[in-house]
């Protein structure tokens, strides 16, 4: 092989895979992008059932519900203007409470509902997701400082 | 007063990097020997501030002094000592101090130990090292200052986070600060080369074993933190690609990829340029991992304070850092003189190939990890992507390289023949193919791309030591012979053999716990049974318990398997007091075979408790092959003809090459 050849075999193997990458990349994105909603994107926005989301708010009081199976949660998400009953199945992260900022991962189903596969922890009993503090500032019902976060 | 001296500390710290960074500059350009002889003295005094600013940080922490805002913010009288000092780093202004003390602890030991380096290159390095020192120590003394006090101190601190108390943690960010950091020593080599113009087998020597340093610590680091993950946060994953994560594993790939690119460069002077490219780009992944995880753009617990200003420091750094360099490189690349061409199946090959899928694979986590954050900067709505996004697109990219990486370690040097190798493989290939249909008869079928999956961990692993075998002619020559072979061995070699089945251990690991992981919810009163995976978990009921600064409840369950008593764990709850915040502490009973892991929930009102029972396989293979990793690392470290500083003996270098060849 020449000198030429070779350097044109490296290429052509670079270039191989960085196609495949990519490829690989797009077609995953399709299907793997999860986009957050609040729960008034949720009522105003068509979303497909089943399709995998987030949802996040406020943990509205009063609604939080134990099944007699002692497992299955229902409680709804508020962000004020709207709400969406949420229902999930384990153990919640240490941090759940009503009144307490969430996000859930999972999809509608037929009524509306949503199923919820994880809820995500926190880390830190002050923390505020920005997401859920975007939909919040959207609906008018941001009610701290203009930073949000108190992380510390 | 010990504040203000910290203080103090810090500033002159910045003043010695600032003229490090200067003068052995103009001392190299110049041929001055005293100006870059400057160099080594402020890199020993740059350090010897930082290291009196730590320790009076550290102090502060350990006397509990509240009237300083950091200790009040993160600390707490009643925290145990360990946590008092771990709790040093365990915040946003003295994990940067951290950082910095690392930086120094780096530059000065290249002072210290590079002493038979070409006098200009060294003072170059020395005042690139310096250079970020300067932006990082700027940082520190600007937006992050740790000595803050407090006017009104009050009357105890705030504690740091529960979930950073915890032995795993509190060595979990040094380790991975010093991988992080310690790629600047690569980077800085490779910056002060594109400035000389030169770069040849030497330098590529002097490389290499600040690299091994700092792929050593950046591998335990990462491991300590997936271990951390696994449990402490008590939902039984040990890897979640959260960015955070990804963050630091970016650097972990292209830092892999340079070790073995650096290898090329040595033995046939070639890749250069490429192996320049990849040392700036390493580094630049590591400052990209401090500028996310550091100026909040993520949110986790990683993210101990989201502040604007700080966010715009880091990224003007960032800025400057990687485009001037990448900037010079442009410039200044053209003109290394390009080594010798190769042919594509011949050790330099494998290896380069090695680092086109490493790369590739980096790239696929960059975009994952980057691309919600695009989209939020071009108001594209908040998106997030998650492991199955990985799945199709990063471990598509690595099955070749983890099935490609055992041939490729046959390959002699220049010219290899192919055939020949896979021959030698053969055993390897049929003992894989057999524990593929063991695996597929105990899984029952079970999911057939973890089953292919344990086939290739397990072609990997059996040919890398085949590969062992051959070179110390196991079998094939008298024992005793053999074993003097293994003896004369190089420590790279083994480094190699340990590195390489490490992995492939770490990968069985991976994929058994990812693929029959199985998991079980209960709400359970005392005395009932929970039978997961064939094993009986009674629940003994729960008891209060209280520990230093946390109280918390403790559930008692006794395991065992067809009635024979394995083990009793105890999960806990716990209420951290100062900060109201409650954790979960995970049991687990780890055997060579699997973990049995349970977690305690919530009561349920009714005398029932909610308990979470996960059965992990051979979930601790995944450590330990990182271990083992770490392990091959060191021993290559300690290669004499790697050894930093060891003077070449050239005989005795040629004939220890005869040997291996």
């Amino acid at each position: 092989m020449t000198r030429k050849s070779r350097r044109m075999y490296i290429i052509v193997v670079a270039f191989v895979l960085l196609a495949s990458a990519t490829a690989l990349v797009l077609t995953a994105f399709e299907d793997n992008l999860v986009y957050f909603y609040s729960p008034t994107d949720l009522k105003t926005k068509q979303v497909t059932v089943g399709r995998s989301l987030r949802l996040g708010g406020l943990v509205e009081e009063g609604t939080f519900v134990k099944l007699d199976d002692g497992l299955s949660i229902r409680f709804s998400i508020t962000d004020g203007a709207e709400s969406v009953p949420v229902s999930y199945k384990g153990i919640l992260p240490d941090l759940f409470r009503e009144g307490q900022g969430v996000i859930t991962e999972g999809s509608l189903n037929e009524k509306g509902d949503f199923i919820a596969h994880e809820v995500l922890a926190k880390h830190d009993e002050n923390y505020m997701p920005a997401e859920v503090i975007d939909a919040l500032k959207a609906s008018g019902e941001w009610r701290g400082d203009e930073e949000g976060q108190t992380t510390k | 007063m010990i504040a203000e001296l910290g203080q103090f500390a810090l500033i002159m710290a910045l003043l010695a990097a600032i003229s490090q960074s200067i003068l052995p500059l103009i001392g190299a350009e110049r041929l001055d020997s005293r100006l870059m002889a400057f160099g080594s003295h402020a890199s020993l005094v740059q350090l010897l501030f930082v290291i009196l600013a730590f320790g009076c940080l550290t102090q502060a922490y350990i006397v509990s002094d509240f009237t300083l805002l950091n200790v009040a913010e993160n600390s707490h009288s009643t925290k145990p000592l360990l946590y008092k000092i771990s709790g040093v780093w365990g915040n946003h202004e003295g994990s940067m101090l951290l950082w910095v003390l690392i930086l120094a602890l780096f530059g000065a030991a290249v002072a210290a130990f590079g002493r038979n380096l070409p006098v200009t290159l060294k003072a170059r390095v020395l005042a690139i090292q310096a250079m970020i020192g300067v932006g990082f120590l700027t940082f520190l003394i600007f937006t992050s200052n740790p000595f803050t006090r407090l006017l009104v101190p009050p009357e105890n601190g705030q504690d740091l986070n529960p979930l950073l108390q915890d032995p795993g943690l509190a060595f979990h960010p040094p380790m991975l600060y010093v991988g992080y950091v310690g790629f600047s020593v690569a980077f800085s080599f490779a910056i002060a080369a594109l400035i000389e113009g030169k770069v040849d087998a030497a330098w590529a020597r002097w490389v290499r074993p600040w690299t091994l340093t700092a792929w050593i610590f950046l591998t335990g680091g990462i491991a300590l933190g997936s271990w951390w993950a696994y449990y402490e946060l008590g939902w039984g994953g040990w890897w979640f690609w959260d960015p955070v994560e990804n963050v630091s594993f970016m650097p972990w790939l292209m830092g892999t990829a340079l070790l073995h690119s650096a290898v090329v460069v040595e033995k046939r002077n070639s890749l250069k340029v490429w192996t320049i490219l990849l040392a700036i780009l390493t580094f630049s992944l590591s400052l990209i991992g401090t500028f996310i995880v550091r100026s909040g753009l993520l949110t986790s617990v990683h993210a101990f304070a989201v502040n604007p200003e700080r966010g715009i420091f880091i990224l003007i750094l960032l800025a400057i850092a990687i485009g001037g360099s990448l900037t010079l490189f442009a410039l200044k690349a053209p003109a290394l003189k390009s080594g010798g061409m190769f042919s594509p199946i011949s050790r330099e090959g494998g290896l380069l190939l090695n680092n086109l899928l490493l790369s590739t694979a980096c790239a696929t986590v960059f975009l994952g990890t980057l691309y919600p954050l695009f989209m939020e900067a071009l108001g594209g709505g908040r998106v997030s992507i998650g492991p199955p996004f990985y799945n199709k697109t990063f471990i598509p990219v690595m099955v070749p390289l983890f099935f490609l990486v055992c041939i490729g370690a046959y390959l002699p040097w220049k010219r290899a023949d192919l055939v020949g190798v896979l021959k030698r493989l053969k055993y390897a290939g049929l003992a894989a193919l057999l524990a593929l249909l063991i695996a597929w008869y105990i899984s029952d079928g079970g999911p057939l791309l973890a089953i292919l999956g344990l086939g290739m961990a397990t072609w990997m692993l059996l040919g890398t030591l085949s590969e062992w075998a051959d070179r110390i002619k196991l079998f094939r020559a008298p024992l005793a012979k053999s074993w003097q072979r293994a003896k004369n061995l190089p420590g790279s070699s083994w480094g190699m053999t340990l590195a390489h089945g490490g992995l492939a251990i770490a990968i069985i690991g991976m994929i058994s716990t990812t693929a029959w992981k199985v998991e079980d919810v209960a709400v359970l009163k005392p005395g009932e049974t929970l039978s997961v995976a064939g094993t009986d978990y009674r629940f003994d009921g729960v008891k209060e318990i209280t520990g230093p600064n946390y109280s918390a409840v403790e559930g008692t369950f006794n395991v065992s398997q067809d009635g024979v008593y394995m083990a009793t764990l105890k999960p806990e709850k716990r209420l951290y007091t100062v900060k109201r915040m409650p954790t979960t502490e995970a049991a687990i009973y780890s055997t060579f075979v699997g973990d049995y892991y349970a977690v305690i929930g919530d009561p349920d009102g009714k005398g029932g408790w909610t308990v979470r029972i996960y059965r992990e396989p051979l979930v601790t293979w995944i450590w330990f092959g990182c271990t083992l990793m770490v392990f091959g690392g060191l021993v290559s470290l300690a290669d004499r003809r790697l050894r930093v500083g060891a003077p070449a003996d050239k005989r005795k270098k040629k004939k220890v090459r005869e040997a291996e060849a």
